[in-house]
């Protein structure tokens, strides 16, 4: 699919969602069910994208010290957890992979 | 100084101090969606056509892994199913408003904007102008993410590729997940998510993310429910 038909579409998508109830006042509310299943998207939607990141190289499960994606976004998350700041935790991450480039 | 104006300054002022977290993250993106591939036009038409951060870093990474477009758009619907509640949330404040400043003020509602609208009405409530207050937390938002974008394409194509650019777009999404971590419900979305991403990997048209994340979804759901 083009990738001004993608844009177009999520963005329309994305103005929907952010729409739809200041129009349907009082017709419909949120149920309650979806309003606790909302909060579990970030992690999940995040961390399916992540793990192929991290653990595939070329398609294939690898969690030895050649794969340097893995490490670094494991530095990545130890960072993350203690600093709990984004840039912060960027920075750490691409240095890590970088340095790691550098010696392997 | 006009209610309108007085209240479109003060949504602009309670916006400035979120601009100086989001700004960084508009470059970031910007010089992403050009080392993924799209091009200056597009990069920079999706900060206006999207406007919304985290669903424009996804379908960066999902264009550079050459997802099909619909399972993108899928994500991006996933992605920002959030914003129902946020329109959830402003809806009775906005009720009384013409067509035009609903869909206006709808466009401009992302995460950041949302925040000091929301605190702003729970304090004033809803006063004959306070939508003005929202347009200017949106309007100001809205154009740091587009100043931001166009810097970070412009300064993106200095960056030579040993530099491994995009894998700051993992890094992102790893920052952003961790902070949620915070007990065993979100813990087990996260993982069964992932594991499910990583099994599901060879399904065609990357639906394995899709699943994943509905994995992760009910899992987390169902983990919270029999708490």
């Amino acid at each position: 699919m083009n990738i001004w038909l993608v844009m177009l579409l999520g963005g329309l998508i994305t103005f929907g969602m952010r729409f739809s109830l200041i129009y349907l006042f009082g017709r419909f509310q949120v149920p309650e069910g979806m309003r606790r299943a909302l909060h579990y998207v970030p992690p999940a939607v995040l961390s399916a994208i992540i793990f192929p990141e991290l653990f595939l190289r070329n398609g294939e499960f690898n969690v030895t010290l050649d794969n340097h994606r893995l490490l670094a976004g494991l530095v990545a998350v130890l960072a993350a957890w203690f600093s709990r700041n984004t840039l912060l935790t960027i920075i750490i991450g691409m240095l890590a992979l970088l340095l790691l480039q550098v010696l392997g | 100084m006009t209610e309108q104006s007085k209240n479109f300054w003060a949504g602009v002022r309670a916006e400035i101090p979120l601009l100086i977290g989001v700004f960084p993250f508009g470059m970031i993106y910007g010089a992403l969606a050009l080392n993924a591939g799209l091009s200056n036009l597009a990069a920079q038409m999706m900060s206006s056509l999207v406007f919304a951060g985290s669903a424009q870093f996804i379908t960066t990474q999902l264009v550079h892994d050459a997802t099909p477009g619909l399972v993108i758009i899928l994500t991006i619907a996933v992605v920002n199913l959030r914003h129902m509640l946020y329109s959830a949330s402003l809806a009775p404040y906005l009720a009384s408003l013409s067509m035009r400043w609903k869909i206006l003020l709808s466009y401009l509602l992302t995460d950041e904007a949302y925040a000091p609208s929301i605190l702003h009405y729970e304090k004033v409530g809803s006063q004959p102008f306070s939508h003005w207050f929202v347009l200017g937390a949106g309007l100001v938002l809205w154009t740091n993410w587009q100043i931001s974008t166009a810097l970070g394409i412009f300064l993106g194509k200095a960056i030579p590729d040993s530099w491994s650019l995009d894998f700051a777009l993992p890094l992102t999404f790893i920052a952003m997940v961790v902070p949620v971590l915070k007990n065993r419900p979100m813990i087990a979305a996260a993982l069964s998510a992932g594991v499910v991403a990583l099994v599901a990997y060879p399904l065609p048209y990357r639906l394995g993310l899709i699943l994943a994340a509905l994995v992760g979804i009910v899992v987390g759901t169902l983990l919270e429910k029999n708490k």
